[in-house]
């Protein structure tokens, strides 16, 4: 919203300072966002006269001026506009002005070999005006003041303060509201709003309301015999200052009511309307062109004002084309009717159309100021059109009834933390419009829709007293340090973070939502945006993985040879949403060295390793875990795995990343990846702090080796689980030590070699204990196929 | 010199210039064996008279200990020449570089997230969380903003097509006050609806429909509640201060309250905080009203809307309380200096590596939040 001082000081009598009216807008919560004076860019220009005028000696169609701006000697100008005359008064800019309508400085300059100084301005160079046809001429009289500011001689020195306004005050989208809310600061006082009795004669017009919830009420007056033409200057002056752009007086009326009071209108050129109008639901398809020459269909919900033949006004939001006041108008029906607010802001919605009438009618308009409205708006027309006003109709009964709120001082300090003497309150809230009775029965004013309840009345007055005056208190809090307080998936969240971390990979966090063709290959997306800001960004992931690719791939575009990039986040899938953690390595495991020789890439085991410490910082049990296939069809087939906690809980996925999923998400060269689904990883009881008592094994643990021939195809893995379970109570570890393929064992073959480690209980292993074991070892390997090696 | 000594000299000369292991142990079984020189002189005492035993047995004992122990001296010494010759050919050049271990960072979200936790726990906050894809009910209407509300056209709201079971379309968060819905809603049920103090802080990824230079379609918000008896502003304004004063580390912090609005609090204020220029970069902190200082804004806040309690089934003429949002990404940058907010989204190893942290500076109130 945007104002004049000046237009301010018409309601607010006060001796503040632009400084103090400022910081007071943004201390009450009408929160200053700009201030300009449209002064400051014209300080340098001169009124000036042209006492020479003569032709220039090598141009036609430029003149030689010598132009008198008040210093001591006059300057010489070259200059082409046609206007220029002797003794003619205008605008001039010396040399070093800045022209903000050209956006340049002027400087000495020789134009076609004859020197120029400075320049006589038009209003276009100025930005006062589109006129470019000629240089500014004022009238004779302001030779009177040659050498002054040009600024302070059109009195155009009016800072324009540019505030923000929060939903909830509709009463100060009118600049009286703001006036009000400043007096109540004790900065000013509010002027009384006089509105002198009219002249009204003749029967109102035919306007009725058939719809009583959507135009609860319908006021409209007519005036004939008037003549529409320019505003004068104070009101287009004032317009321009909100930003509004004059277009003639009836138009210029219309909105400086609703600027100047928060109250919308709207005016009908008689002659172009058929019968009464009258305030009714739209017909479902019908059409109306509004005055911003689009044409919006209608439906059965929305309310519109109509004559006989049809349709002339989307009640509230905007008028139509058809009906609207021109130059020729003679005679008008001003309409001042109320909209029920959630009405306007669904129609609003619906035909995605915003005005300045529907951001204050879907606020909700003062319901009592319909006939003050229409009797301003009425004043200004006979003042500034002539004509002869008719008697106002008065359709249905606006909603003015009061709210009053039981409301006692202490909650002040109750809610707002500040003690605030109960007369100070009284007299903040009798200065924002509210009545209050011996009682503390508070009336809320009529423009005050948003005051429900008590707590408003509490904000009402903090506002105003000033929220930095609120003491700071410290919270209650239980005596003594600080407990724990974060859950065990947020402990094992943060464990698993900082391990990954710690293992040298690097967080990363990328968008949650992916492009349909990302999620494509990871099964597609459950939650594609109805409205997404591109295609891009369309599809909640199904993964973590797509994003991780695509970081990893703008990594190796930028020269990074080695790339491991992790992310926690959490996967949307159709039924909820899962924290996981994501990981993806591309480019060199291990950089080329001395040491190790070439360059590796990364396999499927170096995204297995980074899983099971993750899953161990995490707090999974990962020597329960067991090794399955079916990772996914984004990963290769052969190299890439699951974790389980039994069959069918899948702790993670790891694996190469299949060709074509990298392919597809432009991802060069190959890649290995993961993920970890921290919600399936059980959380353990807390158990406190006290362990086990420490009871090591009074006898030494002993180990044993077995080298197995097996089918090529086994996994190891199975061999290593069944002879660990050969005989639980004594086998408390089995590691796969070597792995050999070779003609020694045979085509289609391998051999996989076993370390078990036996400790005993309760007593030292014997020989027959040992070939015990042994036998049971060899037994339960057989079952899948495994001879002892020879 | 008598027959011992010279049995002596010979061999502790022979011993010093035996070449090797094999030498020596020759030498030794000559002296000392079973049937050695010096052996078979020992065994001579058990013949000799009292007298003649108390002069020869320490001679001869003598040169037999004599004997054996520069036997083993001479044994050590040739250990000891075969250990030196194996270790210089065991010499590796150890200017060489080890491997280096690849080093991980920690995003500055999670880390400023893992500082709120710590600065909010030690006020008395857990950590609560909600879904992303949530309802309209959530976010909006149970915030006291309906259908029709005008602020509802402040919330650049991303919808799906899915709808809930009042065939509202679902959406993704515009912020994370549906946590607070969430929260006060799963202690009113717990309680029979009688209610418990609640204080809570609700990191997480809030989106908006909204992508220029400063702005991205997801960022990060904490969300804060305390509902409890008797909580006012006052407390309110305490605890940012207290918050933003440990967050950032310095005690020169100034917070400007100004009057807003939002539809789930009563009061409303958005909350400036003054920052001040030191060596050409704006600094949170020192006098905002001195050279090129001034007031940013970082947060809104306000006590918790009656409408609000009430719609979480809570009594609000028993619970009060305030709530405040803050963009934590907007947090981060204050802190850390980030310029460039769509860079958090990158994945870019130079901006991690310039800007992520070390796994193990887990920010704790001891050790300062700070890192």
């Amino acid at each position: 919203m945007k104002f004049s001082l000046s237009w301010l000081k018409t309601h607010l009598d006060t001796d503040a300072s632009l400084t103090e009216i400022t910081e007071k807008l943004t201390d009450i919560g009408l929160e200053l966002e700009g201030l300009e004076n449209p002064a400051d860019a014209l300080k340098p220009f001169r009124v000036a006269k042209v006492i020479e005028a003569g032709p220039h000696p090598n141009a036609d169609k430029l003149q030689l001026l010598k132009v008198d701006d008040g210093s001591n000697e006059p300057w010489q100008v070259v200059c082409g506009a046609p206007n220029a005359r002797k003794d003619m008064v205008g605008v001039f800019g010396p040399p070093g002005t800045y022209i903000p309508g050209s956006d340049f400085t002027l400087k000495p300059a020789k134009i076609r070999d004859v020197e120029s100084f400075g320049m006589m301005c038009s209003a276009r160079e100025l930005e006062l005006g589109d006129d470019h046809d000629g240089i500014i001429e004022l009238p004779a009289d302001a030779a009177a003041a040659v050498g002054t500011s040009y600024a302070d001689y059109a009195q155009l020195d009016d800072p324009v303060m540019d505030i923000a306004i929060t939903p909830n005050r509709q009463d100060c989208m009118g600049v009286r509201g703001i006036a009000r809310d400043l007096a109540a600061t004790g900065i000013g006082t509010l002027k009384a709003l006089s509105i002198d009795p009219i002249a009204r004669s003749g029967a109102g017009p035919d306007v009725r309301t058939d719809d009583s919830e959507g135009c609860p009420a319908f006021y409209g007056c007519t005036i004939s015999g008037l003549s529409n033409g320019t505003s004068p200057d104070w009101m287009q002056a004032r317009l321009k200052s909100a930003g509004q752009k004059p277009i003639n007086a009836l138009v210029d009326i219309t909105n400086y009511v609703m600027l100047d009071h928060g109250r919308p209108l709207h005016v009908y050129d008689v002659a172009k309307l058929k019968g009464g109008l009258v305030a009714r639901k739209a017909t479902v398809g019908e059409k109306l062109t509004a005055l911003n020459d689009k044409e919006y269909v209608l439906d059965e919900t929305m309310t519109v004002i109509a004559d006989d033949n049809g349709a002339h006004d989307i009640g509230g939001i905007m008028g139509g084309a058809e009906t609207g006041s021109e130059e020729s108008t003679t005679e008008v029906l001003i309409e001042c009717a109320y909209f029920d607010p959630a009405s306007i802001a669904k129609t609003g919605q619906k035909l995605m159309l915003t005005s300045d009438a529907r951001q204050r009618f879907e606020r909700g308009v003062d319901p009592a100021f319909l006939d003050d409205g229409i009797n301003i708006a009425t004043a200004l027309v006979l003042e500034l059109c002539g004509g002869t006003a008719s008697e106002v109709t008065r359709a249905g009964t606006p909603p003015t009834e009061q709210r009053t709120i039981d409301y006692d001082p202490k909650q002040c300090a109750a809610l707002g933390g500040i003690d605030v003497a109960p007369d100070k309150q009284k007299l903040i809230l009798e200065a924002l419009g509210f009545s209050i009775d011996s009682n503390w029965t508070v009336t809320v004013p009529t423009w005050r829709r948003d005051v429900e309840g008590w707590q408003d009345l509490v904000e009402e007055v903090v506002r105003i007293e000033g929220l930095d005056s609120v003491p700071s208190t410290p919270l209650p809090r239980k005596a003594g340090v600080a407990k724990p307080t974060a859950s065990p998936e947020q402990l094992a969240e943060r464990k698993a973070r900082r391990a990954a971390a710690a293992r040298g990979l690097n967080e990363t966090v990328t968008w949650s939502f992916i492009s349909d063709k990302e999620a494509a290959p990871f099964g597609g997306g459950n939650w594609s945006l109805a409205n997404p800001i591109s295609e891009d960004l369309k599809v909640m992931r199904p993964s973590l993985l797509p994003g991780l690719i695509a970081a990893a791939q703008r990594n190796a575009d930028r020269g990074a040879s080695s790339i491991r990039l992790f992310e926690v986040g959490r996967r949307y899938l159709e039924s909820s949403e899962h924290p996981t953690i994501g990981l993806v390595l591309a480019g060199e495991n291990r950089m080329r060295s001395w040491q190790a020789g070439s360059a590796t890439k990364y396999d499927a085991f170096d995204a297995k390793a980074e899983v099971l410490a993750i899953l161990e910082a995490a707090g999974a049990p990962v020597d329960k875990l067991m090794d399955f296939a079916e990772a996914g069809d984004h990963y290769h087939p052969g190299q890439s795995g699951t974790l389980r906690l039994g069959p069918k809980k899948i702790l993670a996925a790891y694996g190469a990343l299949h060709p074509s999923v990298t392919k597809a998400l432009g991802l060069k060269g190959s890649a290995v990846g993961a993920e970890i689904f921290l919600d399936a990883i059980p959380m353990k009881k807390a158990k406190g702090h006290m362990r086990e008592a420490f009871a090591p094994p009074t006898l030494q643990a002993v180990t044993r080796d077995f080298a197995f021939i097996v089918d090529a195809d086994l996994p190891a893995g199975d061999l290593v689980r069944a002879v660990k379970g050969a005989d639980k109570k004594l086998i408390t570890d089995a590691r796969l030590f070597d792995l050999f393929e070779g003609a020694s064992v045979g085509e289609g073959k391998k051999s996989l070699a076993v370390e078990i480690t036996l400790q005993p209980v309760d007593a030292t292993l014997t020989e027959d204990d040992l070939k015990t074991v042994s036998d049971k070892v060899v037994a339960s390997a057989a079952k899948l196929g495994a001879e002892l090696r020879g | 010199m008598s027959g011992i000594e010279a049995i002596k000299e010979k061999y502790l000369g022979q011993i010093e210039v035996a070449a090797d292991g094999d030498v020596l142990e020759a030498i030794r079984v000559a002296a000392l064996g079973k049937k050695g020189e010096i052996s078979l002189l020992l065994k001579t005492l058990g013949k000799m008279t009292p007298e003649e035993r108390q002069t020869e047995g320490p001679r001869i004992n003598g040169t037999r200990q004599a004997v054996a122990d520069a036997i083993a001296a001479r044994k050590e010494a040739m250990e000891s020449d075969v250990l030196n010759a194996r270790l210089a050919t065991e010499k590796l050049d150890m200017t060489l570089p080890p491997p280096s271990a690849p080093k991980g960072s920690i995003h500055p979200v999670s880390q400023v997230m893992d500082e709120l936790a710590e600065i909010f726990a030690d006020l008395g906050f857990s950590v609560a969380t909600g879904p992303e894809i949530e309802d309209d009910w959530h976010n909006f209407t149970a915030l006291n903003i309906p259908e029709t509300h005008p602020a509802r056209a402040m919330h650049d709201t991303f919808y799906f097509p899915q709808t809930d079971d009042s065939g509202m379309p679902k959406l993704l968060r515009t912020h994370t006050s549906p946590v607070q819905i969430r929260t006060m809603m799963d202690v009113a049920k717990q309680t029979d609806g009688a209610g418990e103090p609640i204080y809570i802080i609700a990191p997480g990824r809030t989106y908006r429909s909204d992508s220029d230079a400063t702005h991205t379609p997801m960022f990060h918000q904490v969300e804060g509640l305390v509902i409890d008896k008797g909580i006012h502003m006052g407390h309110l304004k305490w605890t940012l201060e207290t918050f933003v004063r440990a967050f950032f580390e310095r005690d020169d912090i100034e917070l400007r309250l100004r009057p807003s609005y939002f539809p789930f609090t009563e009061p409303s204020a958005e909350v400036d905080v003054g920052f001040s220029v030191e060596k050409g970069r704006r600094i949170i902190g020192g006098d905002p009203r001195g050279d090129n200082g001034g007031w940013m804004e970082i947060l809104g806040s306000g006590m918790v809307h009656p409408n609000v309690i009430r719609n979480c089934g809570l009594d609000p003429d028993v619970w009060q309380g305030f709530a405040f949002g803050c963009g934590i990404d907007r947090l981060a940058m204050l802190k850390y200096g980030m310029d460039d907010l769509r860079a958090f989204f990158d994945g870019d190893l130079r901006w991690t590596e310039h800007y992520g942290f070390d796994a193990l500076d887990v920010p704790t109130l001891s050790g300062g939040v700070g890192a």
